[in-house]
């Protein structure tokens, strides 16, 4: 089983089919849909596929055909920890725990893997420590 | 048995005095008991690092040529009150710039003088006989100048109330950004390891309190403003269930650095100064080792909603500090996660540099010269 996280954006005229319904249900995969936005111009999606390495390359050609952009998700969150006084600010904003205090030290700890990038530690930084990169 | 605090400064002196954290004293009672403990341990290092916006510092520029009766002032383009005879003025931690607004404010002035970094001077005059100056633009440092006192009328809150959302709009606070329909608590305290938590009843803090301040040494010099002694107390442990005593302190910001004194800038609401600050318990006798060994189990805060915009918001019950470091509490049975917005791993650094200043013979006790009061209650504006 792999992982791979992308970003998806759908022309208008696809914004009412099922692709994902079809996309979890012929190419077996375990979807998990970190971020969706519809805009009257387009639709736009981070999502995390899971599944073996063939049904993921099936599963992104379907996409392809069907003429979803399909871009790795090359955003990062950045943090600049030499900086950080470990407040634990930004933790009260942070949904899915990738942002916490280790409970024996105290110092903050940040988990890309639980990262969805929704930029919501940004603002709660008090130090303005934090940036997304593109 | 009990000590004095000539006693324990003298094993200070001969580097000989025994100190530990208010963290390492609770497992250090557990094992050994208070009595055989109040024997052993001279001294208990208590600290905290958060978030204080009565906070600033008071300056004296040294005089110009020709001189200037400063009164209207600004530094970084953040004004700061000059209404104190000619070149003396008070810098507030809140005070925002009237160029970069909240993305900049006193607090950040303090910062960069202690960082080191120029910081432009302008300042206006009528002009007298005596001050015949109207204008002056230049730039000082923290060296340039001839005083910079740290001088903060707010400090070291004794306990905080935890802070949530009932509404359904995500708040913008002080204590951090509050999101709705019970979201998120945020709370603001070291608990077992905050100073006024570990001396109840002001004890040993008192005015002239020596205290580590912002990486230098300070002293009390007050009761702080809206110290609230009043506060309903836990029967047993006499420690407020909500935020009751503070601290006015002061000390030379010249020896401080950005380590233990910092800007913050909280999202919508302004700016803010996260002051560190540590202090020393004696343990005088077998009280104090009990008081200094609560741990954060017994330590309990009241849960306020920021959503009602009112003087006094209701309270939604009491969670102790452990729960709240255990990273979820229970409001309306709905599990809530928890953030803390003061420094608990910064608090520690303090208590432990406390601790070494102590055993290396570098920082002696001083005994309180008044005692803080325990009865005053607190007024309103109407």
């Amino acid at each position: 089983m792999v992982q791979k996280r992308v970003v998806l954006t759908f022309p208008q005229d696809l914004i009412e089919q099922p692709i994902i319904y079809k996309l979890v249900k012929d190419h077996d995969l375990v979807l998990n849909i970190l971020r969706a936005q519809v805009t009257p111009e387009e639709g736009k999606m981070v999502l995390e596929l899971e599944g073996s390495s063939d049904n993921i390359k099936e599963g992104l050609k379907y996409l392809h055909e069907k003429k979803v952009k399909i871009e790795p998700l090359a955003k990062d969150i950045k943090l600049n920890d030499k900086e950080c006084i470990s407040c634990g600010a930004c933790i009260a904003v942070c949904s899915t725990g990738a942002l916490s205090l280790d409970t024996k030290t105290a110092k903050l700890n940040f988990d890309r893997d639980k990262c969805i990038l929704c930029g919501c530690c940004i603002p709660a930084c008090p130090l303005r420590l934090i940036e997304i990169e593109i | 048995m009990t000590k004095t605090y000539a006693q324990i400064n003298e094993k200070i002196k001969k580097g000989k005095a025994v100190v530990v954290t208010a963290e390492e004293i609770i497992d250090l009672v557990k094992k050994k008991g208070a009595k055989k403990v109040s024997q052993e341990v001279d001294v208990v290092t208590t600290a905290t690092f958060g978030p204080m916006c009565s906070s600033g510092a008071l300056l004296n520029f040294g005089h110009s040529d020709p001189p200037i009766k400063i009164q209207k002032l600004w530094l970084n383009d953040v004004p700061a009150y000059a209404g104190l005879a000619a070149v003396d003025a008070y810098i507030g931690a809140t005070e925002l710039s009237e160029t970069q607004g909240i993305n900049y404010g006193g607090a950040h002035v303090i910062e960069d003088l202690i960082s080191g970094k120029k910081v432009k001077l302008y300042a206006t005059s009528l002009g007298t006989d005596c001050y015949p100056a109207k204008e002056i633009e230049t730039s000082i440092t923290l060296k340039s100048i001839n005083q910079a006192v740290l001088f903060n009328p707010r400090n070291a809150y004794q306990n905080y109330a935890v802070a949530v959302n009932s509404s359904k709009k995500t708040l913008h606070t002080y204590m951090g950004i509050l999101l709705p329909e019970f979201g998120n608590a945020t709370f603001s305290s070291a608990g077992e390891l905050s100073p006024l938590i570990n001396d109840p009843e002001y004890r040993t803090i008192g005015i002239g309190t020596r205290i580590f301040l912002g990486g230098g040494v300070g002293y009390v010099a007050w009761e702080g403003t809206q110290h609230n002694p009043s506060q309903k107390r836990d029967k047993k442990t006499k420690i407020p269930v909500a935020p009751a005593g503070t601290l006015s302190l002061i000390g030379n910001l010249k020896d401080m650095n950005r380590d233990f004194l910092r800007a913050g800038i909280f999202e919508k609401y302004g700016v803010s100064l996260f002051v560190g600050i540590g202090i020393p318990i004696p343990i005088l006798d077998e009280e104090m080792v009990v008081r200094t060994s609560i741990s954060n189990k017994s330590v309990y805060t009241t849960i306020l909603d920021y959503s009602v915009r009112k003087r006094k918001r209701p309270s939604l019950g009491k969670v102790s500090y452990a729960q709240l470091r255990s990273g979820y509490i229970n409001i309306k049975g709905k599990k809530v996660p928890t953030a803390s917005i003061s420094s608990l791993y910064k608090a520690r650094q303090i208590a432990n540099i406390l601790k070494r200043w102590i055993k290396d013979g570098k920082f002696f006790l001083q005994e309180p010269i008044e005692r803080l009061s325990l009865r005053t209650k607190l007024r309103s504006l109407e």
